[in-house]
């Protein structure tokens, strides 16, 4: 009962503090280059602007993909904060960012496609983490019931130091931060234009939007495991551990700029292989 | 309460002109002037962009080129010509390859003046748009969408072109 | 048994008929019934013995025995007589030799043996005798439009469609009797046709690349046929049997199996196309299309790791298993890599057959209840799967005039339907409601639960690299290029009745996964592990069915029915208006081209071949030396 009630709050919310926590990010980097910055729901208004802009499409069949990708994300949460498997938030999640490729592909635009080959690639440098992670929480946990995770004896953290660097490693490029930023970036105007969402427009945009609003709450949520166990307080813990994460990948995205493919692929593979393998390697012979 | 006013997304294209205008655009798109307090992201993309700002006359060579940004922009839509040249041609008016203002190729909304235009002028020019975005919503919302394209529709070809324009 | 007998006459007798059979029409006809009689008996043999756990049937009788063995002798002078006016001596020297020992064996050791179980069908039998049946005899229908359209494209290739029709047959009958022998020297007598069949298939079009590659594909085997040969010939002598059972039953028993399991293992791995046996599946492209699909999909590769399954309660923690682990996982790491870098369709498709293979032979190695319930299940869905992929293939290089994925761009406005069947494919190779996934899923559970670290590193990369080269193919055939002229209407309706019937077959297979499961698979184990557990919940498989369902559901409710307005794409300003060409200098219209990535800098074939196969090597010399090391040791 209470995780179907999570579930709902999960649909209903996540949207709120996923705007919320983009606005919070503009705002930290304004701050951090010493201007104002825009308004704290920035991201609310351009979402309703978006959506009450004219309809217009480069094809019949791009709308279906996107809206394809903002359900499947949606899922994966609900799949995620109903306390289901953490394998199968992890696969759902590549379901919805095959969608959003095959969006891309779909309206035969350069920049588009560009934009898809390297969220491809992207894709490919970051999935290894992710599974990588889910394992840890199993040979720590002895499950990958996110239920028994959270409400485990154990400090995630304490065993998975490894793991849990390369999972703040590879959130970069899951916030689409610099520099991980290749296939489509928060800021304006990169040299491929906008990227995969280059040939998105109006309500189209809005949804893409909105799913990574989505997106970054249980991507964050990640993050949240690693500091929780049974204790009544350590909830506590892991929200402040989420926003600290959280303003270091800000950080990093104001101090850095934008790489080529191959180190995103090489440097998340080898992040992966040293920090991700060997604490996997630490875990496996401590069973 | 509309939000058309509260984010305002850009495109620029710089036309014929001799890059002061050009340049006095980035430069109120700079952190000091932090136009992104008022929700301006400069997206370089006609498909996101609320307002298209032009600087520079307009010649045979650009000419389709402005008209396809703004036929791909969606509505509501404002364009802002910023600068003489982008007014009526200025100094390069009476040159060979030369059509004129931006209004021989689009319909132009605002027209901010100056040799070259001063960043707190082009931002005074945005926020004008701002107002006309807000009536062209209104207008969209009661469903007059035909209206709404047949005024923003383009003008004819200048005759002095001879670039043949590409229409899907 | 007469079923018995029904399922490996009715294609064994096909083929015979169709040798002699020249004319178009009748042939279109008889291969139909054939197909429907084979796919029927399969299907009834299935029924028949789904209630028993497992029933054997011992046939007996010295006049087959011996038939066998003189047959085995003709197989041999038959590839001696190929080999020898081909000058390829060497080659039929491997085949003398194992044929002399079995039949030195046979005529000295093996009278002695006393076969208590010739023919075994337990559930397992029962998913393969399915596979081989449904599947196969599709693709056999499938031949029908293909070779027609085939032999008017080139025109050079003399049309020897009644022979190649009685190979295809030939080799349903001769898979049939594989599965269902647990009677080695009548399995090992099958896998020689088999590898013949592959054989003369492989060279069906007698240019000198074909030549080249079906001897390359006939001493691979062999070499594995030789292994084969030499673990029956171990078997009868030193534990004195040549059943498979009765070998799992000693090796449980706690006495040492390992060196025939070794060979047995490494026959397997040929077979199957491990590195560094893996250039023998990417040769046999050169084939009819029908062809690979059959050696991909349900006959051939597959019989390899239908060998290796069979045995891998006797494998786990020693060489033979361990090498079965590393070759699978190793062959599963490179070749997914190798297919990165590959835009022709097929060879993409060799590729990942090759990947997929070395994840069945991986957990098969393992030998757990988990690891093997994952490997069964990753043959079910590939044969589906990789048989669909290869067909719309097939039929697109036809009417689009190439099998390079780059080609297939726009194939959604050309083909709409073969695209749909494409995608169903894809998507059920790597995405995530879909069987593939979910077995993959299964394999990193069973890989942790053995302790093996390094496989699933491998799984984990690996896994990655196939979602790279899946989508982008997928991308490339779901793109919208305008301009296209519909051309499906010249698709054979035997091509139309085997593709969407694999198709459907394919989401039918994943929505009833859970099903499959529960009766098929998992009794299967119970009655070999004697354990029972529950691989992955069955509220996670439901899940997974459910978004099937959805999958399938959506597109038909809001797929294409935006009503939005149409905009040109965004070309910087200079699109011409047919989202095709941009105003380039000089006012030049230059057409837009699009490519996929290919990275052949960092996953070329020939490196990812090279590294996979020294790797694979030097783990089958290791593990051998330790065999041999360590038995003369103690």
């Amino acid at each position: 009962m209470s995780n179907i009630l999570s579930g709902i709050a999960y649909i209903l919310f996540a949207p709120l503090v996923g705007g919320l926590l983009a606005g919070i990010d503009r705002k930290i980097t304004a701050h951090m280059q010493r201007r104002k910055g825009p308004p704290l729901l920035q991201s609310f208004y351009d979402v309703f602007k978006l959506c009450s802009k004219q309809g217009i499409s480069v094809n019949r069949v791009q709308d279906f993909y996107v809206g394809g990708f903002l359900l499947f994300v949606i899922i994966s949460g609900i799949f995620f904060f109903t306390h289901g498997d953490i394998l199968l938030v992890v696969f759902t999640l590549t379901l919805a960012s095959v969608c959003l490729i095959v969006a891309a592909y779909s309206s035969n635009s350069p920049y588009s496609q560009l934009g898809a080959e390297r969220e491809l690639l992207q894709t490919m440098s970051y999935e290894p983490m992710l599974l990588m992670m889910s394992i840890g929480f199993y040979l720590t946990f002895g499950t990958f019931n996110l239920a028994d995770i959270v409400s485990g004896p154990q400090i995630g953290i304490l065993y998975m130091p490894g793991l849990f660097f390369g999972l703040c490693y590879i959130l970069i490029i899951k916030f689409r931060k610099s520099p991980f930023d290749l296939s489509m970036s928060h800021e304006a105007h990169q040299e491929l234009i906008k990227g995969i969402a280059t040939e998105f427009s109006g309500r189209t945009l809005a949804m893409v939007e909105v799913a990574h609003w989505y997106e970054n709450i249980f991507l964050l949520g990640f993050v949240y495991l690693y500091f929780v166990w049974s204790a009544p307080y350590s909830p506590l813990i892991g929200i402040a551990a989420c926003a600290v994460v959280f303003v270091l990948e800000i950080l990093i995205d104001n101090c850095c700029s934008r790489v080529k493919w191959q180190r995103v692929l090489t440097s998340s593979w080898l992040v992966s292989l040293v920090a991700g393998f060997v604490n996997l390697l630490v875990l496996m012979s401590l069973r | 309460m509309s939000y058309m006013k509260k984010s305002p997304w850009i495109i620029h294209y710089d036309g014929s002109s001799c890059n002061g205008c050009d340049i006095e655009t980035l430069a109120c798109l700079t952190p000091l002037y932090d136009a992104e307090r008022f929700g301006v992201i400069n997206t370089g993309n006609p498909k996101h962009a609320d307002i298209f700002l032009v600087t520079g006359a307009v010649n045979a060579q650009n000419l389709p080129v402005v008209r396809q940004i703004y036929s791909q922009m969606p509505e509501p839509k404002a364009v802002v010509a910023i600068g003489i040249c982008a007014c009526s041609g200025g100094v390069f008016r009476e040159c060979y390859n030369i059509m004129g203002g931006v209004d021989k190729a689009i319909p132009v909304d605002v027209y901010v003046p100056g040799c070259a235009a001063r960043p707190e002028a082009i931002i005074d020019g945005i926020v004008q748009a701002l107002d006309i975005l807000e009536k062209k919503r209104e207008a969209l919302r009661s469903g007059k969408v035909e209206e709404l394209e047949s005024k923003d529709s383009l003008p004819p070809m200048p005759e002095k072109t001879k670039r043949k324009e590409a229409t899907p | 048994m007469a079923l018995l007998g029904l399922l490996i006459g009715i294609p064994a007798l096909a083929s015979l008929v169709l040798l002699v059979m020249r004319d178009d029409r009748k042939r279109g006809i008889f291969v139909k019934i054939a197909a429907a009689a084979t796919a029927a008996t399969a299907i009834a043999t299935a029924i028949t013995f789904f209630g028993s756990a497992s029933t054997s049937f011992r046939i007996g009788s010295e006049v087959f025995t011996k038939t066998i063995l003189v047959l085995e002798v003709v197989l041999c002078a038959v590839i001696l007589w190929l080999t020898f006016s081909a000058k390829r001596i060497l080659i039929g020297l491997l085949s003398i030799v194992q044929t002399a020992l079995i039949v030195w064996f046979e005529l000295t050791a093996g009278d002695k043996l006393h076969v208590q179980k010739d023919i075994v069908i337990d559930r397992f039998v029962i998913i393969m005798i399915v596979i081989v049946g449904v599947i196969g005899s599709t693709i056999t229908v499938y031949a029908l439009g293909y070779m027609k359209d085939f032999q008017k494209k080139a025109g050079s290739v003399p049309d020897r469609r009644p022979f190649f029709f009685f190979v295809m047959y030939l080799f349903l009958a001769a898979m049939f009797g594989l599965v269902l022998s647990n009677n080695l020297l009548n399995m090992y007598f099958c896998w020689e046709i088999t590898s013949l069949s592959s054989f003369l298939l492989i060279g069906y079009t007698r240019t000198p690349e074909a030549q080249h590659n079906s001897f390359r594909a006939l001493w691979m085997n062999l070499l594995g046929g030789a292994a084969f040969a030499l673990a029956i010939v171990i078997l009868g002598i030193y534990y004195g049997t040549v059943e498979i059972t009765q070998m799992i039953s000693i090796g449980k028993a706690g006495a040492s199996v390992v060196l025939p399991a070794c060979l047995l293992v490494f026959a397997g791995l040929t077979k199957a196309a491990q590195m560094p046996f893996s250039s023998w599946l990417l040769g046999a492209m050169v084939a009819p299309t029908p062809t690979s699909a059959l050696l991909h999909s349900s006959t051939m590769v597959k019989a390899g790791v239908f060998l290796i399954i069979r045995i891998s309660p006797v494998l786990g923690e020693n060489q033979a298993g361990i090498m079965a682990m590393f070759v699978g996982g190793m062959t599963f790491l490179f070749a997914s890599f190798a297919a990165i870098s590959q835009s022709n369709g097929k060879k993409v498709l060799a590729y990942s057959t090759i990947s997929n293979l070395g994840l069945i032979v991986c957990c098969a190695g393992i030998g757990t209840f988990e690891a093997v319930w994952t490997a069964i299940m990753l043959v079910m869905f590939h044969a589906v799967a990789k048989s669909l992929m290869f067909l719309t293939v097939g039929t697109a290089e036809h009417h689009v005039g190439s099998r390079n994925i780059e080609s297939f761009d726009g194939l959604f406005s050309e083909m709409p339907q073969l695209a749909i069947c494409m995608a169903v494919g894809i998507c059920g190779m790597f995405l995530a409601p879909f069987g593939m996934l979910i077995s993959k899923w299964a394999a990193m559970k069973a890989f942790i639960d053995s302790g093996h670290a390094l496989l699933l590193l491998v799984l984990v990369f690996g896994s990655s690299a196939t979602f790279f080269f899946w989508t982008k193919w997928l991308g490339k055939i779901t793109a919208i290029v305008p301009g296209k002229r519909n051309i499906e209407g010249s698709v054979h309706k035997e091509e139309w009745f085997a593709i969407k019937g694999l198709a459907v077959l394919t989401i039918v297979v994943c929505i009833l996964f859970p099903v499959l499961s529960a009766q098929l698979v998992v009794p299967y184990l119970h009655e070999v592990f004697h354990t029972e557990m529950q691989v992955i919940s069955n509220d996670n498989l439901m899940i997974m069915s459910f978004m099937v369902v959805l999958l399938v559901v959506l597109p038909l409710l809001a797929f294409g029915k935006s009503h939005k307005k149409l905009v040109n794409t965004n070309l910087s300003g200079e699109n011409m208006g047919d989202d095709l060409t941009f105003r380039g200098a000089m006012d030049v219209p230059v057409p837009v081209s699009l490519r996929n990535w290919y990275m052949t800098d960092w996953f070329g074939e020939k490196k990812m071949t090279a590294i996979g196969s020294a790797v694979c090597i030097a783990a089958i010399i290791i593990e051998f030396a330790a065999l041999f090391g360590g038995e003369l040791h103690v």
